[in-house]
């Protein structure tokens, strides 16, 4: 059975990442998790310099979901490389380093700085946090932003370079083809969607940026549509997420048209997911012959619904 | 030790009030690693909605008749989803429990007297800590306040330990009315002229704002204080940032910490309270 999955010039031992920012720089899990085991770890967003985010509260519980707005609180990305990366490498996780500027300029620099670390796997482009107002997510927002910083960063790097897309547009697919013009190795997609929630008692938001950003299963049927349109719209891979708590749910985004997946949310829930989730896309695999799960990538079966299929 | 997920089982449900219960959880290997202080983070329901875990002080550690630790108690009270279905549990009932997790609080030995600083749901972690305080020798007061008399709880629980008992009411259907922060100071003012040089060692749990005011009375009367701060937490692990106290930073800017990893118990004097 081959887990293996293809992300550009980069290999991955199996499709399952911890998503951006739902798995600290990943050395808080290291007694829990076997990093090793994992196809990669997303760390934390990194900016160039250390950020205090916002004030809490920064997250509040919603059905089936959370709103986040953490504001990219981080340590910068020259003490990640001296403080972080060491363990990381040592624990021979896959490394993929979220990176945030508020300027073209700040990306190349990161992208830089990070291409001659050593241990770094790939980098994955944050143009789509919602949580702060200067950040990446007006060029996210851009088609010709998009564009921009993904081909300033192609420019100076050799590792994979993977724009990460925000829902927060009438058409995700059009932005996964600025990316695919732009020379990018593959997108990933959802971010989180920008959403609100207020305490009726006091009529105050719920959180201290008054916005925040939607994760979890409430989101997983839109992220789901948004990479099967993307999936018509480019032939780079993609990373699927949003709202993925099951084996099932990963099988669901990689037959939409995700190579790989990447889980947030659901590993607050249950920090222990990972080898469940391995456990659960390999019987499926099993139960339908499946011999190497890049086979289900794209394997949605749109057409006219055979009688016997049709169901009640 | 790393922290341990356990599938607990609730071995009983104590209503103490209709907002208040008591839950006893079997996970030996979660009570013996726990010190007063320490939190677990558990699940309410199965499915997707309530969606995550709920931090909980350790309020108790269990142990059997030959003393060894088989589970530990949760003082919930009723004021969301989880806790609604934690209110409600029923005995046999399996809930998933992390931990213990987060730094617990930092013992004191005689002759320091330590000083506990409850309001309403913050006795949380004290019965733990008056256990561990009264094994060790320690002479200990209990400051607890709390909205009328049939909230406060565990009150021979504290006596049985040999604590002292200082109880408002915000109604004064028990004790002094007011808030606690008042006999506090009163205490730590006759203290400050009877035996200069010697402060008690305080810990507080409650309300921010009562919190804020036992952590500045320490620092007038030169007391140590540590405080258990209440954030909501994502995971308990360090992995979202959703749970961080501003405390004083380098250059005396204010810096973000987890209170998962850097608390929930953290300096009182270290915090920046607005
Ligand atoms: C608390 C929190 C922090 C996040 N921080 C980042 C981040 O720093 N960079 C990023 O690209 N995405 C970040 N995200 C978005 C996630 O990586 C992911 O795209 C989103 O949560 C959807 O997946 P999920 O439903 O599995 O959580 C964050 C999400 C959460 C919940």
């Amino acid at each position: 059975m081959d887990l293996s999955v293809r992300i550009g010039t980069l290999t991955l031992q199996n499709p399952l990442i911890a998503a951006s920012g739902c798995f600290g720089y990943g050395v808080e899990y290291a007694d829990l998790v076997d990093l090793a085991s994992l196809g990669g770890v997303a760390v934390k967003g990194l900016f160039l310099e250390e950020r205090e985010g916002h004030p809490a509260p920064r997250i509040v519980e919603t059905p089936a979901g959370m709103l986040n707005a953490i504001g990219l609180q981080g340590i910068g990305v020259r003490r990640f490389i001296a403080e972080k990366l060491p363990e990381l490498r040592a624990r021979q996780a896959t490394v993929i380093v979220n990176i945030c500027g508020t300027t073209l300029d700040e990306y190349v620099e990161l992208a830089r700085i990070l291409s001659d670390a050593d241990g770094v796997a790939a980098l994955e482009l944050n143009i789509s946090c919602p949580n702060i107002k200067e950040g990446g997510i007006t060029f996210g927002c851009s088609l010709n932003g998009t564009f921009d910083v993904v081909s300033a960063v192609r420019k100076v790097t050799r590792l994979p370079v993977v724009p990460k897309l925000t829902p927060n547009v009438t058409d995700v697919s059009s932005f996964a083809r600025a990316a695919e013009e732009a020379g990018a190795d593959a997108v990933s997609l959802v971010n989180t969607f920008l959403a609100m929630a207020i305490d009726v008692e006091t009529r105050r938001p719920k959180l201290s940026n008054i916005v925040g950003g939607l994760s979890g299963p409430a989101i997983r049927p839109i992220a789901v549509r948004m990479v099967y349109e993307c999936r018509q719209a480019i032939t780079i891979p993609i990373i699927g997420m949003g709202g993925i708590a099951d084996a099932r749910d990963a099988i669901e985004f990689m037959i939409a048209g995700a190579s790989a997946v990447q889980v947030g949310t659901a590993s607050f829930v249950d920090p222990f997911i990972w080898p469940k989730l391995l456990d659960g896309i390999r019987s499926y695999m099993e139960r339908h012959h499946v011999a190497r799960v890049a086979d289900l990538v794209g394997t949605v079966d749109t057409g006219p619904a055979a009688p016997e299929r049709s169901g009640a | 030790m790393p922290p341990v997920d356990v599938a607990a089982e609730v071995t009983s449900n104590q209503p103490l009030s209709a907002d208040y219960n008591v839950l006893t959880l079997a996970a030996p290997a979660i009570a013996a690693a726990a010190a007063p202080g320490q939190f677990v983070m558990v699940k309410a329901g199965l499915g997707h909605d309530p969606l995550l875990r709920r931090p909980f002080s350790v309020f108790e550690v269990l142990r059997d008749a030959r003393g060894a630790p088989t589970g530990i108690s949760i003082l919930n009270k009723r004021i969301g989803a989880s806790t609604e279905l934690l209110y409600a549990a029923r005995q046999g009932q399996r809930l998933a429990c992390l931990g213990p997790l987060g730094q617990p609080f930092v013992p004191v030995d005689p002759p320091v007297e330590a000083w506990m600083v409850a309001g309403g749901v913050g006795l949380a972690p004290f019965a733990a800590l008056g256990e561990s305080l009264s094994g060790r020798g320690v002479r200990a007061t209990l400051f607890y306040g709390a909205r009328r008399a049939a909230e406060l709880f565990y009150l021979d629980f504290f006596r049985d330990l040999g604590v002292e008992l200082v109880l408002t009411t915000e109604d004064g259907t028990a004790g002094e009315r007011g808030r606690i922060t008042v006999p506090l100071e009163r205490a730590l003012a006759s203290r400050a002229l009877v035996t200069p040089g010697a402060p008690p060692m305080i810990y507080a749990c409650g309300p921010e704002a009562m919190m804020a005011a036992a952590a500045k009375l320490a620092m007038r009367y030169h007391a140590p204080c540590f405080v258990s701060m209440e954030r909501t937490m994502g995971c308990g692990l360090g992995g979202c940032y959703g749970c961080v106290v501003a405390v004083r930073g380098p250059h005396g800017r204010a810096h973000h910490v987890r209170s998962c990893l850097a608390g929930p118990v953290m300096a009182g004097d270290q915090i920046l309270w607005d």
